[in-house]
Protein backbone atom coordinates (compact mmCIF):
# COMPACT_ATOMS: atom_id res chain seq x y z
CA UNK A 1 0.00 0.00 0.00
CA UNK A 2 1.90 2.67 -0.99
CA UNK A 3 0.67 6.37 0.32
CA UNK A 4 0.09 8.67 -2.76
CA UNK A 5 0.31 12.27 -1.27
CA UNK A 6 -0.85 14.70 -4.14
CA UNK A 7 -1.01 17.84 -1.41
CA UNK A 8 3.11 17.53 -0.67
CA UNK A 9 3.66 15.60 -4.04
CA UNK A 10 5.64 12.54 -2.12
CA UNK A 11 4.96 8.44 -2.67
CA UNK A 12 6.11 6.35 0.10
CA UNK A 13 6.87 3.17 -0.39
CA UNK A 14 7.31 0.16 2.20
CA UNK A 15 9.76 -2.64 1.25
CA UNK A 16 10.71 -5.60 3.81
CA UNK A 17 13.81 -7.48 4.16
CA UNK A 18 13.08 -11.35 5.14
CA UNK A 19 14.81 -14.13 5.55
CA UNK A 20 16.06 -16.31 8.56
CA UNK A 21 17.95 -15.58 11.56
CA UNK A 22 21.53 -14.81 10.84
CA UNK A 23 20.96 -13.96 7.26
CA UNK A 24 21.98 -10.72 6.81
CA UNK A 25 19.11 -8.74 6.21
CA UNK A 26 20.29 -5.92 8.74
CA UNK A 27 23.93 -5.72 7.32
CA UNK A 28 21.83 -5.50 3.75
CA UNK A 29 20.49 -2.03 5.44
CA UNK A 30 23.61 -0.71 7.13
CA UNK A 31 25.63 -0.90 3.58
CA UNK A 32 22.70 0.93 2.19
CA UNK A 33 22.73 3.50 4.40
CA UNK A 34 26.89 3.94 5.09
CA UNK A 35 27.04 4.23 0.73
CA UNK A 36 24.01 6.36 0.92
CA UNK A 37 24.47 10.24 0.57
CA UNK A 38 23.62 11.46 3.81
CA UNK A 39 20.39 14.12 2.19
CA UNK A 40 19.35 11.07 0.62
CA UNK A 41 18.69 9.18 3.72
CA UNK A 42 17.39 9.24 7.19
CA UNK A 43 18.63 7.91 10.43
CA UNK A 44 19.04 4.37 10.65
CA UNK A 45 17.09 3.02 13.39
CA UNK A 46 17.64 -0.54 15.06
CA UNK A 47 15.34 -2.52 17.83
CA UNK A 48 17.91 -4.68 18.67
CA UNK A 49 18.62 -7.21 21.80
CA UNK A 50 22.07 -6.34 23.26
CA UNK A 51 23.59 -9.14 21.54
CA UNK A 52 22.57 -7.06 18.41
CA UNK A 53 19.85 -9.69 17.20
CA UNK A 54 17.20 -7.91 15.66
CA UNK A 55 14.39 -7.52 18.24
CA UNK A 56 11.41 -5.88 16.55
CA UNK A 57 12.98 -4.38 13.33
CA UNK A 58 15.09 -1.97 11.29
CA UNK A 59 14.40 1.29 9.34
CA UNK A 60 16.11 3.25 6.94
CA UNK A 61 14.40 6.03 5.09
CA UNK A 62 15.86 6.48 1.72
CA UNK A 63 14.74 9.60 -0.91
CA UNK A 64 16.01 8.30 -3.89
CA UNK A 65 14.82 11.35 -6.41
CA UNK A 66 11.51 12.91 -8.15
CA UNK A 67 9.48 11.15 -10.76
CA UNK A 68 6.96 12.42 -12.62
CA UNK A 69 7.31 15.68 -10.62
CA UNK A 70 6.71 13.13 -7.28
CA UNK A 71 9.16 12.95 -4.76
CA UNK A 72 10.13 8.98 -4.29
CA UNK A 73 10.55 7.59 -0.54
CA UNK A 74 11.47 4.20 0.55
CA UNK A 75 11.02 2.67 3.69
CA UNK A 76 13.09 -0.20 4.17
CA UNK A 77 12.58 -2.23 7.07
CA UNK A 78 14.07 -5.61 8.35
CA UNK A 79 12.32 -8.64 10.11
CA UNK A 80 13.42 -10.57 13.44
CA UNK A 81 14.57 -13.56 11.80
CA UNK A 82 14.37 -15.87 14.77
CA UNK A 83 11.58 -18.06 14.63
CA UNK A 84 10.24 -17.26 18.01
CA UNK A 85 9.79 -13.54 16.37
CA UNK A 86 6.99 -14.47 14.25
CA UNK A 87 3.97 -12.21 16.19
CA UNK A 88 6.68 -9.16 15.20
CA UNK A 89 7.13 -10.45 11.46
CA UNK A 90 4.32 -10.53 10.86
CA UNK A 91 3.51 -6.79 12.19
CA UNK A 92 6.06 -5.80 10.17
CA UNK A 93 4.38 -6.85 6.92
CA UNK A 94 1.49 -5.30 7.15
CA UNK A 95 1.25 -2.59 3.96
CA UNK A 96 4.11 -3.41 2.78
CA UNK A 97 4.78 -2.74 -1.04
CA UNK A 98 7.22 -5.48 -1.78
CA UNK A 99 9.74 -7.98 0.22
CA UNK A 100 13.51 -9.10 -0.78
CA UNK A 101 13.90 -12.32 0.47
CA UNK A 102 17.97 -12.63 2.38
CA UNK A 103 18.42 -16.46 2.36
CA UNK A 104 21.95 -18.07 3.40
CA UNK A 105 23.76 -20.20 1.10
CA UNK A 106 25.90 -21.60 3.55
CA UNK A 107 24.72 -25.86 3.04
CA UNK A 108 23.82 -25.75 6.90
CA UNK A 109 21.10 -23.34 6.52
CA UNK A 110 18.85 -24.11 3.71
CA UNK A 111 16.34 -25.89 6.01
CA UNK A 112 16.18 -22.31 8.04
CA UNK A 113 15.48 -20.53 4.65
CA UNK A 114 12.84 -23.21 3.43
CA UNK A 115 11.05 -22.65 6.90
CA UNK A 116 11.65 -18.81 6.41
CA UNK A 117 9.69 -18.54 2.69
CA UNK A 118 7.13 -20.76 4.22
CA UNK A 119 6.58 -18.28 6.66
CA UNK A 120 6.62 -15.30 4.90
CA UNK A 121 4.08 -17.03 2.67
CA UNK A 122 1.93 -17.81 5.77
CA UNK A 123 2.13 -14.04 6.80
CA UNK A 124 1.45 -12.85 4.22
CA UNK A 125 -1.81 -14.40 3.89
CA UNK A 126 -2.70 -13.29 6.62
CA UNK A 127 -2.06 -9.53 5.68
CA UNK A 128 -3.95 -9.97 2.87
CA UNK A 129 -1.09 -10.19 0.53
CA UNK A 130 -0.43 -12.94 -1.73
CA UNK A 131 3.38 -13.67 -2.14
CA UNK A 132 2.61 -14.34 -6.53
CA UNK A 133 1.08 -11.43 -7.09
CA UNK A 134 3.20 -8.98 -5.09
CA UNK A 135 6.85 -7.88 -6.00
CA UNK A 136 9.12 -9.78 -4.89
CA UNK A 137 13.11 -10.71 -5.70
CA UNK A 138 15.56 -13.23 -4.29
CA UNK A 139 18.52 -12.82 -2.42
CA UNK A 140 21.02 -15.50 -2.16
CA UNK A 141 23.52 -14.20 0.28
CA UNK A 142 27.14 -14.96 2.04
CA UNK A 143 28.14 -16.31 -1.58
CA UNK A 144 31.75 -16.54 -0.27
CA UNK A 145 31.50 -18.84 2.40
CA UNK A 146 33.14 -21.89 1.98
CA UNK A 147 29.69 -24.04 2.19
CA UNK A 148 28.33 -21.79 0.12
CA UNK A 149 25.55 -24.24 -1.88
CA UNK A 150 25.72 -24.18 -5.64
CA UNK A 151 23.62 -21.07 -7.15
CA UNK A 152 21.41 -23.34 -9.44
CA UNK A 153 20.31 -25.50 -6.10
CA UNK A 154 19.47 -22.90 -4.05
CA UNK A 155 17.31 -21.35 -7.17
CA UNK A 156 15.77 -24.44 -7.58
CA UNK A 157 15.02 -24.55 -3.17
CA UNK A 158 14.20 -21.12 -2.91
CA UNK A 159 12.40 -19.71 -6.09
CA UNK A 160 9.26 -19.14 -5.20
CA UNK A 161 7.90 -17.69 -8.38
CA UNK A 162 9.95 -16.02 -11.43
CA UNK A 163 11.41 -13.63 -9.42
CA UNK A 164 14.46 -12.03 -10.31
CA UNK A 165 17.59 -13.87 -8.10
CA UNK A 166 20.68 -11.86 -7.04
CA UNK A 167 23.68 -13.13 -5.89
CA UNK A 168 25.35 -11.21 -2.96
CA UNK A 169 28.00 -10.67 0.03
CA UNK A 170 26.08 -7.61 1.99
CA UNK A 171 28.92 -7.50 4.27
CA UNK A 172 31.22 -6.17 1.60
CA UNK A 173 28.29 -4.84 -0.52
CA UNK A 174 27.89 -7.35 -3.16
CA UNK A 175 25.05 -7.52 -4.76
CA UNK A 176 23.22 -5.08 -2.10
CA UNK A 177 22.23 -2.37 -4.21
CA UNK A 178 21.49 -4.70 -6.64
CA UNK A 179 19.10 -6.38 -4.90
CA UNK A 180 16.91 -2.92 -3.81
CA UNK A 181 17.41 -1.56 -7.47
CA UNK A 182 15.65 -4.46 -8.56
CA UNK A 183 12.85 -4.50 -6.14
CA UNK A 184 12.28 -0.86 -6.08
CA UNK A 185 11.71 -1.24 -9.73
CA UNK A 186 8.85 -3.60 -9.34
CA UNK A 187 7.24 -1.49 -7.05
CA UNK A 188 7.52 1.48 -9.03
CA UNK A 189 6.04 -0.71 -11.52
CA UNK A 190 3.37 -2.15 -9.60
CA UNK A 191 2.35 1.32 -9.11
CA UNK A 192 1.58 1.95 -12.73
CA UNK A 193 -1.56 -0.49 -12.64
CA UNK A 194 -4.69 1.07 -11.64
CA UNK A 195 -5.75 -0.41 -7.67
CA UNK B 1 -3.66 -6.81 -4.38
CA UNK B 2 -6.39 -6.63 -2.38
CA UNK B 3 -5.70 -3.29 -0.79
CA UNK B 4 -5.90 -0.12 -2.21
CA UNK B 5 -3.21 2.74 -2.56
CA UNK B 6 -3.31 5.43 0.50
CA UNK B 7 -3.94 8.69 -1.15
CA UNK B 8 -3.96 12.21 0.16
CA UNK B 9 -5.36 15.04 -1.37
CA UNK B 10 -4.64 18.56 -1.46
CA UNK B 11 -8.31 20.05 0.22
CA UNK B 12 -7.97 17.38 2.77
CA UNK B 13 -4.15 17.88 3.29
CA UNK B 14 -5.47 21.61 4.29
CA UNK B 15 -8.17 20.67 5.89
CA UNK B 16 -6.26 18.37 7.84
CA UNK B 17 -3.69 20.96 8.95
CA UNK B 18 -5.88 23.21 9.67
CA UNK B 19 -7.69 20.50 12.36
CA UNK B 20 -4.17 19.62 14.23
CA UNK B 21 -3.54 23.65 14.32
CA UNK B 22 -6.67 24.56 16.15
CA UNK B 23 -6.30 21.02 18.27
CA UNK B 24 -2.36 21.89 19.13
CA UNK B 25 -3.62 25.18 20.31
CA UNK B 26 -6.57 24.16 22.20
CA UNK B 27 -4.63 21.69 23.97
CA UNK B 28 -2.04 23.82 24.51
CA UNK B 29 0.72 21.26 23.22
CA UNK B 30 4.36 21.08 21.27
CA UNK B 31 3.07 19.50 18.35
CA UNK B 32 0.59 17.39 16.67
CA UNK B 33 1.98 14.70 13.80
CA UNK B 34 -0.88 12.49 12.01
CA UNK B 35 0.71 9.13 10.73
CA UNK B 36 -0.84 6.23 8.59
CA UNK B 37 -0.76 2.87 9.92
CA UNK B 38 1.49 1.61 7.91
CA UNK B 39 4.51 4.21 9.57
CA UNK B 40 3.99 6.97 6.93
CA UNK B 41 3.81 10.38 8.09
CA UNK B 42 0.58 12.39 7.37
CA UNK B 43 0.66 16.03 8.82
CA UNK B 44 2.44 17.51 11.55
CA UNK B 45 2.21 21.07 12.97
CA UNK B 46 3.98 22.64 16.00
CA UNK B 47 7.20 24.23 17.29
CA UNK B 48 10.64 23.06 16.02
CA UNK B 49 9.30 19.86 14.01
CA UNK B 50 11.49 20.36 11.28
CA UNK B 51 14.54 19.94 14.18
CA UNK B 52 12.47 16.58 15.46
CA UNK B 53 13.33 13.51 13.29
CA UNK B 54 9.35 12.67 12.15
CA UNK B 55 9.84 10.33 9.89
CA UNK B 56 11.57 7.75 12.43
CA UNK B 57 9.06 8.92 15.01
CA UNK B 58 6.29 8.43 12.58
CA UNK B 59 7.71 4.96 11.38
CA UNK B 60 8.03 4.21 15.70
CA UNK B 61 4.87 5.10 16.21
CA UNK B 62 2.98 2.92 14.14
CA UNK B 63 5.65 -0.04 14.95
CA UNK B 64 4.47 0.67 18.72
CA UNK B 65 0.58 0.65 17.69
CA UNK B 66 0.70 -2.21 15.84
CA UNK B 67 2.68 -4.14 18.69
CA UNK B 68 -0.02 -3.05 21.19
CA UNK B 69 -2.66 -3.81 18.81
CA UNK B 70 -1.50 -7.03 18.62
CA UNK B 71 -1.10 -7.63 22.42
CA UNK B 72 -4.96 -6.17 22.83
CA UNK B 73 -6.12 -9.04 20.44
CA UNK B 74 -3.95 -11.59 22.84
CA UNK B 75 -6.12 -11.07 25.64
CA UNK B 76 -9.32 -10.87 23.71
CA UNK B 77 -9.92 -6.43 23.52
CA UNK B 78 -11.07 -5.33 19.95
CA UNK B 79 -7.72 -2.79 19.98
CA UNK B 80 -6.37 0.23 22.68
CA UNK B 81 -7.26 3.11 21.05
CA UNK B 82 -5.04 5.26 23.36
CA UNK B 83 -1.10 4.96 24.65
CA UNK B 84 0.00 7.25 27.17
CA UNK B 85 3.96 8.09 27.09
CA UNK B 86 5.08 9.79 30.37
CA UNK B 87 8.46 11.61 30.31
CA UNK B 88 10.42 13.72 33.00
CA UNK B 89 9.57 16.89 30.57
CA UNK B 90 7.42 15.74 27.59
CA UNK B 91 4.64 13.06 27.22
CA UNK B 92 3.34 11.30 24.24
CA UNK B 93 -0.12 11.27 23.50
CA UNK B 94 -1.09 8.28 20.96
CA UNK B 95 -4.53 7.68 19.34
CA UNK B 96 -6.31 5.94 17.01
CA UNK B 97 -8.04 7.88 14.10
CA UNK B 98 -10.31 5.37 12.40
CA UNK B 99 -8.64 2.61 10.85
CA UNK B 100 -6.19 4.39 8.63
CA UNK B 101 -4.54 6.75 11.36
CA UNK B 102 -2.83 7.55 13.98
CA UNK B 103 -2.83 10.68 16.14
CA UNK B 104 0.52 11.47 17.96
CA UNK B 105 0.56 14.38 20.26
CA UNK B 106 3.40 15.86 21.93
CA UNK B 107 2.90 18.18 25.32
CA UNK B 108 4.82 19.17 28.25
CA UNK B 109 3.91 20.71 31.38
CA UNK B 110 1.70 23.86 29.62
CA UNK B 111 -0.46 21.10 28.99
CA UNK B 112 -1.76 17.88 30.98
CA UNK B 113 -3.39 14.92 30.31
CA UNK B 114 -7.13 15.55 31.13
CA UNK B 115 -7.03 18.38 28.52
CA UNK B 116 -5.01 16.20 25.78
CA UNK B 117 -7.76 13.49 26.40
CA UNK B 118 -10.78 15.95 26.16
CA UNK B 119 -9.51 17.85 23.21
CA UNK B 120 -8.77 14.43 21.24
CA UNK B 121 -11.87 13.38 21.85
CA UNK B 122 -13.30 16.14 20.31
CA UNK B 123 -11.25 16.15 17.22
CA UNK B 124 -10.91 12.27 16.61
CA UNK B 125 -14.65 12.01 14.89
CA UNK B 126 -13.87 15.46 12.52
CA UNK B 127 -10.45 13.50 11.56
CA UNK B 128 -12.21 10.48 10.55
CA UNK B 129 -14.67 12.15 8.51
CA UNK B 130 -12.03 13.68 6.61
CA UNK B 131 -10.54 10.20 6.24
CA UNK B 132 -13.98 9.08 4.78
CA UNK B 133 -14.07 11.65 2.68
CA UNK B 134 -10.93 10.44 1.23
CA UNK B 135 -11.83 7.09 0.65
CA UNK B 136 -15.10 7.84 -1.22
CA UNK B 137 -13.37 10.48 -3.31
CA UNK B 138 -10.37 7.69 -3.94
CA UNK B 139 -13.42 5.12 -4.80
CA UNK B 140 -15.15 7.23 -6.93
CA UNK B 141 -11.89 8.12 -9.10
CA UNK B 142 -11.29 4.27 -9.19
CA UNK B 143 -14.65 3.69 -10.53
CA UNK B 144 -14.34 6.12 -12.87
CA UNK B 145 -11.37 4.13 -13.89
CA UNK B 146 -8.93 7.29 -14.13
CA UNK B 147 -5.80 5.37 -13.61
CA UNK B 148 -4.58 7.76 -16.28
CA UNK B 149 -4.42 10.99 -13.55
CA UNK B 150 -1.94 8.75 -11.39
CA UNK B 151 1.13 10.11 -11.65
CA UNK B 152 3.03 6.86 -12.36
CA UNK B 153 0.73 5.81 -14.90
CA UNK B 154 3.14 6.46 -17.44
CA UNK B 155 6.20 5.57 -15.46
CA UNK B 156 9.30 3.99 -18.00
CA UNK B 157 12.13 2.12 -17.34
CA UNK B 158 14.55 4.85 -17.87
CA UNK B 159 12.26 7.00 -15.21
CA UNK B 160 13.00 4.28 -12.78
CA UNK B 161 16.74 4.05 -13.93
CA UNK B 162 17.45 7.42 -13.63
CA UNK B 163 16.50 7.19 -9.80
CA UNK B 164 19.39 5.07 -9.36
CA UNK B 165 22.11 7.00 -11.39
Amino acid sequence: MAFINYASREINCKLVYYGPGLGGKTTNLQHIYEKTNPESRGKLISLATETERTLFFDFLPLELGTIRGFRTRFHLYTVPGQVFYDASRKLILKGCDGVAFVSDSQAARMEANIESLKNLEDNLTANGFNLKEMPYVLQLNKRDMPTAVPVEEMTKALRYKDEEVFEAVAIGGKGVFETLKGLARLVLQDLKKAK
Amino acid sequence: MPLADTVMYEDEFRQIQEVLKRLSSEANIRAAFLIDRNGQQIAATGENIEGMDSTSLASLTAGNVASTDALAKLIGEKEFSVLFHEGEKDNLHISLVGNKAILVLLFDERSSLGLVRLRVRKTTPELAGIFEGIDKKAAAERAKGSSAESPFAEITDSDIDALFS
